[in-house]
C-alpha cells in the first residue's frame, strides 16, 4: 500500500471525508490558542511595543503564501509525469489560497510597517518579491479561468507553473540584487542564535502550525469541490449522449 | 528552417504595418515620459535606462500575439508541427523572426533615444550592449507565453498579465547594466546575469513552447 492509491478520486474522497472534521477542529483550536496566547500573554517588545504582535498573523501567512506555490509546483510536476487528475486539481485549488495569503501578508505587513518604518510601502526586496508573487498567482488563476477544455488547461497551467517557478525564483534574486532592504533578519531559523526570544517563539510556532492545518483543511475542501464539479460535468456529458 | 525564417521575415516586411507600428509606439512612449515629468537634463539621464527598457518591453508586447495566431488561423501551424523539422527548432526560428522584426529596429533607434534624453556616448554603447544581450530572452519568453494563450479569445490581455512578470529579471539586470555604467561602477555582474538569462531561456524555453503548442493543437 502506498500513498499513490489516494490518487483514485473515490479513495481520496473517502479518506478526506474521514479526516476533515478532525483537521478543521484542530486547525481552529491551534489558530485561536496561538493568537490569544500571542496577543494577550506575551510581553511587548522593548523597541516595537505591542505592534510586534501582528507577527502572529504576518509570518504564518507569509510562510503559507510562499509554500503554496511549492505545493502547486509539486502538483503540476506529478500531473506532468503520472497524469493523476487529483494532483492537477490540488494545484488549481491551492492557487486562490496562495493569493489570499499573499494579500494578507502584504496587508498586515504594511499595517506593521507604518508605525515601525514610518511608511506603508517601501520598495524593499521582500515586499517587492511578494508583489511579484501576487502577480504570478493572478496570472496562474486567470489562465485556469480562461480555458474551458479541462484536459488542455490542466496541461497548460502545469507548464506555466513549472516555467513560472523558475522565473519567480529568478525574480526573487534579481530583486535582492536591485535593492537592499529594511527587513529584519530571519525570525525563525535552524540556527538558534538568530531566533527571536522564546516568549515570542512558542506562540508563533503554534500559530504557524494552526495556519498550516487551516491551509490543508481548506485545500482539501476546495479539491473535493473540484472533484465533485468534474464528476457532475461528466454525468451531464454522459446523460446528453444517451 | 532558414526557409521558414525567410518566410516569416518576408511576411512581416510585406505586411509592413507591424514593424512600423512597433517603432511608432516606442517613439510615443519615449515622448510621453518627458511630457509627464519635468524635462530637466539630470533627471532625464537618470530615467533613461528604465524608460528605454520599459518602452522596449511594451512595444515587444504588442506583436507577441501575432507570432502564432496568424499561422494558427491559416492552419499553417498544424502543417509545421507534422513537418520533419523539430518543433523546438520551429519555435526558435519564430522567436528569432520576432526578435529581428521587433527588437532589432528598436535597438537601432537607441542613438536617437540617447540624443533625446541627453545620454553620454559611452553610456549609449552600454545601452546597446545591454539590449543586445537581454532582448533575445524577451522574444523567447514571449513566444512561450504566446503558445500558452494560443487560441484563447481575447488572449491579448491574459498574455500581457502572464508575460510581464516573467520579464522582471531581464528588466532588472538590463537596467542595472546601464545604470552602473552611468554611475561609473563595474557592471560586469549584471551583464553576466543578463547573458545567462538569455542563453538559458534560448536553450530551455523552446522545449516548453513546443509542448504547449502540441497541447493546444490536440
Amino acid at each position: 500500500m502506498s500513498l499513490w492509491k489516494y490518487t483514485n478520486p473515490n479513495k481520496f474522497m473517502k479518506l478526506t471525508s474521514k479526516i476533515l472534521p478532525t483537521l478543521s477542529i484542530l486547525s481552529f483550536l491551534l489558530v485561536f490558542t496561538g493568537l490569544i496566547w500571542g496577543f494577550f500573554f506575551t510581553p511587548d517588545d522593548f523597541r516595537q511595543g505591542s505592534t510586534v504582535k501582528i507577527i502572529y498573523i504576518h509570518v504564518p501567512a507569509a510562510m503559507i503564501a510562499i509554500n503554496t506555490w511549492f505545493v502547486m509546483l509539486v502538483g503540476s510536476l506529478i500531473w506532468m509525469y503520472r497524469r493523476h487528475h487529483i494532483s492537477s486539481l490540488i494545484a488549481k485549488s491551492a492557487a486562490p489560497l496562495g493569493l489570499t495569503m499573499t494579500i494578507v501578508t502584504l496587508a498586515t505587513g504594511s499595517i506593521w510597517g507604518k508605525p515601525m518604518w514610518g511608511t506603508f510601502w517601501a520598495w524593499d526586496p521582500r515586499l517587492t518579491s511578494f508583489f511579484i508573487l501576487f502577480l504570478f498567482y493572478l496570472g496562474y488563476i486567470a489562465l485556469w479561468r480562461s480555458i474551458k477544455d479541462q484536459q488542455k488547461v490542466s496541461d497548460l497551467a502545469a507548464l506555466l507553473c513549472i516555467v513560472g517557478s523558475v522565473f519567480a525564483l529568478l525574480s526573487r534574486y534579481a530583486v535582492n540584487f536591485w535593492s537592499q532592504g529594511l527587513h529584519q533578519g530571519a525570525s525563525l531559523s535552524l540556527d538558534k542564535e538568530e531566533n527571536i526570544a522564546d516568549v515570542f517563539y512558542w506562540p508563533l510556532i503554534v500559530t504557524i502550525s494552526g495556519f498550516l492545518l487551516f491551509f490543508i483543511t481548506v485545500l482539501l475542501i476546495r479539491t473535493r469541490t473540484e472533484i465533485r464539479l468534474r464528476q457532475i460535468s461528466s454525468i451531464i456529458i454522459t446523460s446528453r449522449l444517451n | 528552417m532558414i526557409t521558414l525564417l525567410a518566410r516569416d521575415l518576408k511576411l512581416s516586411v510585406r505586411s509592413g504595418s507591424t514593424i512600423f507600428l512597433g517603432i511608432a509606439f516606442f517613439l510615443i512612449v519615449l515622448l510621453l515620459i518627458p511630457l509627464s515629468l519635468e524635462p530637466s537634463r539630470p533627471m532625464l539621464i537618470k530615467l533613461a535606462p528604465g524608460v528605454l527598457w520599459i518602452a522596449l518591453i511594451l512595444s515587444c508586447l504588442l506583436s507577441l500575439d501575432r507570432i502564432f495566431n496568424l499561422d494558427l488561423q491559416n492552419g499553417i501551424l498544424e502543417v509545421l508541427t507534422i513537418s520533419p523539422l523539430p518543433l523546438e527548432g520551429i519555435v526558435l526560428v519564430k522567436s528569432l523572426a520576432h526578435w529581428i522584426t521587433t527588437c532589432l529596429p528598436l535597438i537601432m533607434l537607441v542613438p536617437l533615444m540617447g540624443l533625446l534624453y541627453n545620454v553620454p556616448n559611452d553610456t549609449m554603447i552600454w545601452m546597446i550592449i545591454s539590449l543586445l544581450s537581454g532582448t533575445p530572452s524577451l522574444s523567447v519568453i514571449g513566444c512561450f507565453v504566446a503558445s500558452i494563450t494560443l487560441g484563447i479569445n481575447r488572449g491579448g490581455l491574459l498574455l500581457s498579465l502572464l508575460v510581464l512578470p516573467l520579464y522582471i529579471p531581464t528588466l532588472i539586470f538590463g537596467t542595472e547594466v546601464i545604470r552602473r555604467s552611468l554611475d561609473g561602477t563595474s557592471n560586469v555582474t549584471p551583464l553576466v546575469f543578463l547573458l545567462a538569462i538569455s542563453a538559458s531561456s534560448i536553450a530551455l524555453l523552446p522545449i516548453a513552447t513546443g509542448s504547449a503548442i502540441k497541447i493546444n493543437l490536440n
